[in-house]
């Protein structure tokens, strides 16, 4: 079993929409979404759930006032700034280290876990369809991240499904590093804008860091030829593959506001064969 | 005072709105870039960095003569640093969060705190705008702290605008927490208003007044407008799709240099953020 991460460094370049396309054009296949704190797939998706599991996350310091005898250790132990001139803790601000909780004189500190978030098996109309969502404000993004890549695989593997395709977050930190361990190859979609490029070029250095390999579609690829050029300039240089360009379209947001794939919004025509070759490129690296 | 710059979807204009809003103020303005992990906003300032360091934070190194393998480290560590397999005690640091729990309760003296490095802090100039940015050290995962070195660098006495990271976690929480405004920049898209929602929720949990900046406002539907109305939130400006804005962006140039009628436009909107700012103050 393979697994594609989509991947983009700068947000916004086309990840997802891509990702629906894909998913659209591919057989046999588990969709994973990534992005558990700002999850799009399943707007165009229209999942229907079929099971619903809690994500419970680490601790977060409780003081009992009845027990607390405000000798002010805590406050002195804690390196975050969570806990008040009160004694009361800022759940934001707490990390989950439960220094406080475990040398408190009094024992005056809980450390319950709490849920984080849910994580979602679908069924949609291309398939099955694992995703998440983090609860607002919360951390633990990077073990969310594994959770549903883990259980995507599990259903891949019960089902007998020969590839999964993730849609990832952007960035390069925590949720980033966590999407892409294990993947079979990472599908980097950018745009040929000097943000784009910059953060396509620090993304490309974490995949050489975890040793997947890449390859790059760069999406409103007309929006800047000059910039396009050197960006096939330089995947020939590092034997990065191209797998395609998608010219800028404005029918990309109107099948989004339609809850469709660009796939099926635009069935026919240049836009479709264009992703077709795409996905077929892709499909020849995997 | 401090305007932090957020959108939940990425690449909804973020950046743009930040260092359009910074020019056109002009001076007695810093632009601080809280995208740790992409900045971006120096592709645009172009600041002459005049002061580099690296940030780290505390992680444990392990004298292994001293450790007499008690475990209690083991058992304090939440994040699973330390482990002990047979009779050597071993650390990764790149889990710890420097939460210095191994060091205070090791009996032994064996852990002392060395550092894991975060990534970079660059401080400098663009014309009159002082300028910060964090560029996160590629293969490290922990953002929030660099993020809050970068939001040290936070003067009281002239307007700060931070320019936040994507997303709802942590990272944007330490970009947005104490804050005196939230300008929240969102295109009228399905994606847009969905990660807006969420976005708009972590900002009435940190309890900041907030405003909408519509980016490629004629693309998509109504839809984000309705929201904004039902959530009493106040549209401060609209800016419509211009093929001319995205190809000056892609290659790095701002909307005031292109169409220098948005200049007093964006005055304009930093007025009547100030003008919030010291209502709600």
């Amino acid at each position: 079993m393979k697994e594609l991460v989509i991947l983009s460094g700068k947000g916004g370049t086309g990840k997802t929409s891509l990702t629906a396309a894909f998913a659209s054009l591919s057989e046999n296949s588990v969709l994973c979404d990534a992005d558990v704190d700002a999850a799009d797939l399943h707007l165009l998706m229209n999942p229907g759930v079929i099971r619903r599991s809690d994500f419970m996350g680490g601790g977060v310091a409780v003081i009992d006032p009845e027990k607390c005898t405000q000798c002010g250790q805590c406050i002195d132990l804690c390196r975050f700034d969570a806990i008040s001139q009160h004694f009361e803790v800022d759940a934001i601000d707490c990390e989950g280290c439960g220094v406080c909780v475990d040398l408190c004189p009094e024992q005056a500190i809980d450390f319950p876990t709490k849920k984080c978030g849910e994580w979602f098996l679908s069924d949609t109309r291309f398939g099955p369809l694992v995703h998440a969502r983090l609860g607002i404000a919360e951390e633990n993004s990077g073990k969310l991240v594994t959770l549903v890549r883990q259980e995507a695989k599990k259903f891949a593997e019960t089902q007998n499904r020969d590839l999964i395709i993730t849609d990832g977050p952007p960035g390069v930190g925590c949720p980033v590093i966590a999407s892409v361990g294990g993947a079979s190859a990472l599908l980097v979609v950018t745009e040929p804008t000097v943000s784009g490029v910059h953060d396509m070029q620090r993304l490309l250095e974490l995949a050489q860091h975890f040793k997947v390999p890449g390859m790059l579609c760069i999406n409103k690829f007309d929006l800047n030829p000059n910039i396009t050029a050197s960006l096939e300039e330089f995947a020939r240089d590092k034997n990065i593959p191209i797998v395609g360009k998608v010219p800028f379209d404005r029918r990309f947001t109107t099948s989004m506001v339609q809850g469709k794939t660009i796939v099926e919004y635009a069935p026919n025509g240049q836009l479709r064969l264009a992703i077709e070759q795409i996905w077929n490129n892709i499909c020849q690296h995997l | 005072m401090i305007i932090s710059v957020a959108s939940g979807k990425g690449g909804t204009g973020k950046t743009t709105i930040a260092t359009n809003l910074a020019v056109s103020i002009g001076s007695g303005v810093q632009l601080l870039d809280c995208d740790v992990e992409e900045p971006n906003a120096h592709l645009f300032l172009k600041p002459e960095i005049q002061h580099a360091e690296t940030v780290s934070t505390p992680v444990p190194e392990i004298d292994k003569q001293k450790c007499s393998l008690c475990r209690k480290c083991v058992d304090i560590c939440r994040f699973k640093v330390i482990a002990i397999a047979g009779q050597t005690i071993l650390a990764f640091p790149e889990l710890c969060h420097s939460c210095g729990g191994c060091m205070i309760v090791c009996p032994e003296e064996a852990i002392s705190e060395t550092g894991r490095e975060l990534g970079m802090l660059e401080t400098g100039m663009s014309n009159a705008i002082e300028f910060g940015h964090g560029r996160l050290r590629v293969g490290e995962a922990m953002s929030p702290p660099l993020i809050n070195k970068v939001r040290s660098l936070v003067k009281p006495e002239i307007v700060n605008i931070i320019d936040a990271p994507p997303g709802t976690s942590c990272p944007v929480i330490a970009a947005m927490k104490a804050t005196d405004f939230v300008l929240m920049v969102t295109e009228p898209t399905p994606f847009g208003l969905h990660d807006l929602k969420l976005a708009v929720e972590a900002v009435k949990l940190l309890n900041i007044p907030c405003g909408l900046v519509i980016n490629r406002a004629d693309i998509g539907n109504d839809d984000v407008r309705q929201y904004a109305q039902a959530e009493n939130l106040p549209i401060l400006m609209e800016i419509p799709f211009d093929r001319k804005i995205a190809e000056a962006y892609s290659e790095g140039r701002m909307i005031v240099e292109v169409l220098p009628e948005w200049r007093p436009k964006f005055f304009a909107l930093f007025n009547h953020i100030k003008q919030v700012v010291s209502q709600s103050s």
